[in-house]
C-alpha cells in the first residue's frame, strides 16, 4: 500500500488511530445488519454461511481494491457519502429493527464521510505528487461509488416490491441523482475533477446531468466477476474457518465458569 | 457434520443518563454476562451513549403476540372511566 499523508512521509499514528476506528464501526455495522436478519429467523451462522458460499448479496463496492492512501480518503467521501444517501431514506424503512439499524449507522457513518473529506482535502493541498494521488483515488472510486444505488429504476428486479412493502423509500435514480449534486461542489471545493465529461448542471431541472453508467461493469461485479470478488469472500471464509476453534474454546471456557460457580 | 458453535443471543439495553430508563437498543451473541456486557460497551456505547448496560439472554424474553392485539388489550377499551376527562369537574375550579 502507499501509504503518504499530509506530512509526504508517513501515515502518522492518529491517522491509524481514526482509521482503526473507522474499522470498528464498520464490523458493528455489520453486526447491526446481521442482528436485523436475525429477528426474521435466520441464525447468524446461516447468513454467514450464505455469504460464504456465495448466496447472499453484499455491496457491489466491497470488490474494488484499496491500493492507496488516497484510496481511504476517497473510499470515507464518496463510498460512505454514498452509504450514507441511502441509509438516510432507509431510517424510515417499514421494519423496525432494520430501521433502528439505520439511525446508528448514519450517525456513525458521518465521521467517517467527515474523516474521508479530510484526508482528500489535505492531499489535494500537499504536493503535486499528493494532489496527483488524490485525484486517481477519484477517477477510481466516482463511477462504482455511483453504482451503490443499484440498478435504474427501469432495470431494478426488486425495487416494485421493495417501494410497494415501503423497505425502499425512494428511488435508486433519486438517491443517485441527490448523491451527484450534493457531491460536485464538494469536489470542487478540493480542486479535484469529476471523471465525467457530461457532468454539468442543468438549469432546467436545478440538477446535475452526468454520462452514462457502465451497467456492463456493474453487473460483472454483482455476479462475482469485480476485481476482489474471490478475494474477498476468500478472506471471510479463511477467518470463518480459523477463528472456529476460537468460538468453540470461548463456549467450552464459560461453560466449566458456570460449573465452577455452580459447585 | 460441522459442530454448532454459535454463541447465545443476548438483548442489550441501555440507561442513556442517570434518571432515564434503561431501553432496548440490539442484540449481540456472547458466551457469557461478562463478555455480553463488554461487547455490549463496544459495540452500543463508543460515543457516551450510556451510563449503565444491562444483557438478558434473548431465551429470556417473553413476548404477547401482535396478532392477538384486538381481544388482548380489549379491556382497555371500554373504560373510558380511567382517564381524568372522563369526570366533570365545576368551573370554579380552574385546576385540579
Amino acid at each position: 500500500m502507499n501509504i503518504t499523508s499530509g506530512t509526504e512521509e508517513e501515515v502518522t499514528m492518529d491517522e491509524i488511530g481514526t482509521i482503526t476506528d473507522f474499522i470498528q464501526d464498520e464490523a458493528g455495522h455489520g453486526l447491526y445488519l446481521y442482528s436485523a436478519m436475525e429477528t426474521l429467523g435466520k441464525s447468524r451462522d446461516q447468513s454467514l454461511q450464505e455469504l460464504i458460499d456465495g448466496k447472499a448479496k453484499y455491496s457491489s463496492i466491497f470488490n474494488y481494491p484499496t491500493t492507496s492512501w488516497a484510496d481511504i480518503g476517497a473510499i470515507g467521501w464518496l463510498v460512505d457519502g454514498a452509504a450514507i444517501v441511502n441509509q438516510v431514506a432507509l431510517q424510515r424503512t417499514s421494519y423496525g429493527p432494520y430501521a433502528r439499524a439505520m439511525v446508528k449507522i448514519c450517525k456513525e457513518e458521518s465521521f467517517h464521510q467527515r474523516q474521508g473529506f479530510e484526508i482528500m482535502m489535505t492531499l489535494a493541498n500537499g504536493t503535486k505528487a499528493q494532489k496527483q494521488m488524490a485525484q486517481e483515488a477519484l477517477n477510481k472510486i466516482w463511477w462504482p461509488a455511483l453504482m451503490m444505488f443499484g440498478p435504474s429504476d427501469k432495470e431494478s428486479v426488486h425495487s416494485q416490491k421493495s417501494m410497494a412493502w415501503k423497505i425502499k423509500r425512494q428511488s435508486n435514480d433519486e438517491l443517485r441523482q441527490e448523491f451527484v449534486d450534493m457531491t460536485v461542489p464538494q469536489a470542487e471545493l478540493l480542486g479535484l475533477t469529476i471523471p465525467d465529461p457530461d457532468l454539468k448542471f442543468n438549469k432546467k431541472t436545478g440538477h446535475y446531468d452526468f454520462g452514462p453508467i457502465n451497467w456492463d461493469e456493474f453487473y460483472a461485479v454483482i455476479h462475482g466477476h469485480g476485481p476482489c470478488n474471490k478475494e474477498r469472500l476468500e478472506a471471510r471464509r479463511k477467518a470463518q474457518e480459523e477463528g472456529e476453534w476460537v468460538k468453540e474454546a470461548a463456549l467450552a471456557h464459560a461453560k466449566k465458569q458456570r460449573n465452577l460457580n455452580a459447585a | 457434520m460441522k459442530k454448532d458453535n454459535q454463541w447465545p443471543l443476548w438483548e442489550v439495553f441501555i440507561r442513556s443518563k442517570q434518571g432515564l430508563n434503561h431501553k432496548h437498543v440490539g442484540s449481540l451473541h456472547a458466551t457469557d454476562q461478562q463478555m455480553a456486557i463488554k461487547n455490549a460497551r463496544d459495540v452500543y456505547a463508543r460515543r457516551n451513549e450510556g451510563v449503565s448496560i444491562w444483557v438478558v439472554k434473548s431465551e429470556h424474553i417473553h413476548a404477547s403476540s401482535p396478532d392477538k392485539n384486538d381481544c388482548f388489550f380489549d379491556p382497555a377499551n371500554d373504560k373510558v372511566y380511567r382517564h381524568p376527562t372522563f369526570y366533570n369537574i365545576p368551573d370554579q375550579i380552574d385546576h385540579m
